[in-house]
């Protein structure tokens, strides 16, 4: 579904990421793995159109998005529920939920609705509170919400278990199974190594810009080297 | 120095008026504050620029103030679209700073033209209705102005519908607070960026149509205006648009008042020492968020 190559991207000057390859196929959960500050965020910037690429394709579904905007990305289906939530504090759970089928999915906007409030009970209690108000786990929740009303093709999460207490964490990844359940293909792009590695088929092990090392999720997990370094063992 | 409770209550009636006009002119100044975070300081001239179109459309084509709503809002609606996105927009390279200096330049191209165009010349347009009243009890009220308090209340209505209800309204809400939770819902900032002018500019053309009855216009005059409306928009709370309005209408009634009881020439002292007070102990505003 989601086909990147040799893809290098940066902020001025700085080159983040330096030839990057990665696929997603119907129906995976992959997962790009790596600690604070290898290029993770610039990665999903650059996937979903907020930098520009300075080289390399990205192509989706078959038709290639490299420097399309930000709008053409969400219309094609490719949704990032970003890191630190980024869901609009001044509006409602509501409001905030209208406006994740803004581009895509606006017809079946009701439909879309009830089907995010069965998987969130919470944020249909909330609906009419201000999103800023809410607890990180349920801002999280509304993130996520907010994705799932544009009816996505392929979702990128984005630290989805960033600052959630060790409890909520585990709700997390058992949602991104069970949306995964559905047949939703998901790029999870985490730091928490070990339960990334439980859930997705495949990852990708990000080291200053470049995939240190990539392969089925069993692979990787029984690396001398990203053992060493990711599991202290 | 006593007056009759009439006297007194017609001049609070009064700077209702004015005040609901003083309210539209600072909704446009406080919406794009609010979405851009800039002080737009072209507000002023756009807002001459209006009044001139007012006077202009009046004297060729013999239109009146009133109907002359319906063409010129939506025309400055696509002027103050297109100076955002192909001017501004494109001119700031995403600071700040930038966008004020723009927006300043933009100001004094817009006054020099004007006064090239029609020299320092003050006009005045007159109409059957410009001096007709209406009883209201006891009390004797300008109609032109009585017409321009409803109408300037109803703007304000149907812009917070719009703000509230609509797609549009609610993505300029969200790209106001989460610039980039915007784009990744698919929102063209841009776009949204370059509506929210286009409505500032819309709400100054309703203003100048509301004006021109009773006011009268010349190159410098909007700057006049605009002084007020952003002691409001600081009184209201910089962005809110319910401050606007009530932020507006007390302003009216100040400026009123303190014309009644120290003369004409000083209405104004009033509105500024309130503009004083507020910034040492309110300085976000009656309705601003929390800093």
């Amino acid at each position: 579904m989601l086909e990147v190559k040799s893809l290098r991207a940066g902020y001025g000057g700085t080159e983040v990421l330096r030839g990057l390859d990665l696929s997603v196929g119907a129906g995976e959960i992959v997962a790009v793995l790596g600690s604070n500050g290898v290029g993770k965020t610039t990665l999903n910037k650059v996937l979903s159109g907020v930098l520009r690429a300075n080289d390399g394709e990205i192509r989706f579904d078959g038709k290639t998005l490299t420097g399309n905007s930000s709008a053409d990305i969400v219309k094609a289906g490719l949704i990032h529920v970003p890191e630190g939530r980024k869901i609009f504090p001044n509006m409602s759970v509501r409001e905030n939920l209208d406006l994740g089928s803004y581009r895509r999915g606006r017809d079946r906007r009701s439909v879309n609705l009830e089907r995010v409030f069965d998987t969130f009970p919470r944020l249909r209690e909330r609906s009419g509170q201000a999103a800023g108000t809410l607890s990180g786990g349920e801002q999280q929740m509304l993130a996520i919400g907010r994705g799932m009303m544009a009816e996505p093709r392929l979702l990128i999460l984005d630290e989805p278990s960033l600052g959630l207490s060790p409890l909520l964490v585990e709700e997390m990844f058992a949602l991104i199974r069970r949306l995964n359940g559905d047949g939703l293909p998901i790029l999870l792009v985490e730091q928490n190594v070990v339960q990334s590695l439980e859930c997705a088929s495949r990852a990708y092990i990000l080291e200053n810009g470049i995939f240190a090392l990539s392969g089925s999720a069993e692979q990787v997990r029984n690396d001398p080297d990203l053992k060493r370094a990711y599991l202290g063992m | 120095m006593m007056y009759s409770p009439a006297i007194i209550a017609e001049a609070v009636v009064n700077g209702l008026m004015t005040g609901a006009i003083y309210a539209l002119i600072a909704l446009g100044l406080t919406l794009v504050y609010g979405v851009l975070h800039i002080i737009n300081f072209a507000h002023g001239a756009l807002l001459t620029a209006a009044m001139f179109a007012v006077w202009a459309v009046h004297v060729a084509f013999g239109l009146d103030p009133y109907l002359a709503i319906l063409p010129l809002t939506p025309l400055f609606f696509g002027l103050g679209y297109a100076v955002q996105r192909f001017v501004i927009g494109p001119a700031s390279h995403g600071s700040d700073s930038n966008i004020l200096l723009v927006t300043l330049g933009l100001s004094i191209a817009i006054e020099n033209a004007l006064l090239a165009g029609f020299r320092s010349d003050t006009r005045s347009l007159n109409t059957d209705y410009g001096f007709q009243v209406v009883e209201l009890g006891p009390l004797l009220l300008s109609k032109p102005r009585l017409i321009g308090f409803g109408a300037a209340v109803l703007v304000t209505v149907l812009l917070w519908l719009l703000l509230s209800r609509t797609d549009t309204g609610k993505a300029i809400r969200a790209v106001a607070k989460e610039k980039l939770g915007a784009s990744l819902v698919g929102i063209d900032v841009a776009h949204v960026y370059a509506v929210t002018f286009g409505l500032g500019c819309a709400c100054l053309a309703v203003a100048a149509c509301l004006l021109m009855p009773t006011f009268y216009v010349n190159p410098r005059i909007g700057q006049a205006f605009v002084l007020v409306a952003f002691t409001i928009v600081v009184l209201g709370g910089m962005g809110s648009i319910p401050g606007a309005l009530l932020g507006g209408l007390f302003i009216g009634v100040v400026e009123s008042l303190c014309g009644l009881f120290l003369g004409d020439s000083l209405g104004q002292i009033g509105i500024f020492l309130i503009f004083i007070l507020v910034l040492l102990v309110r300085p976000t505003g009656m309705f601003g968020a929390k800093a």
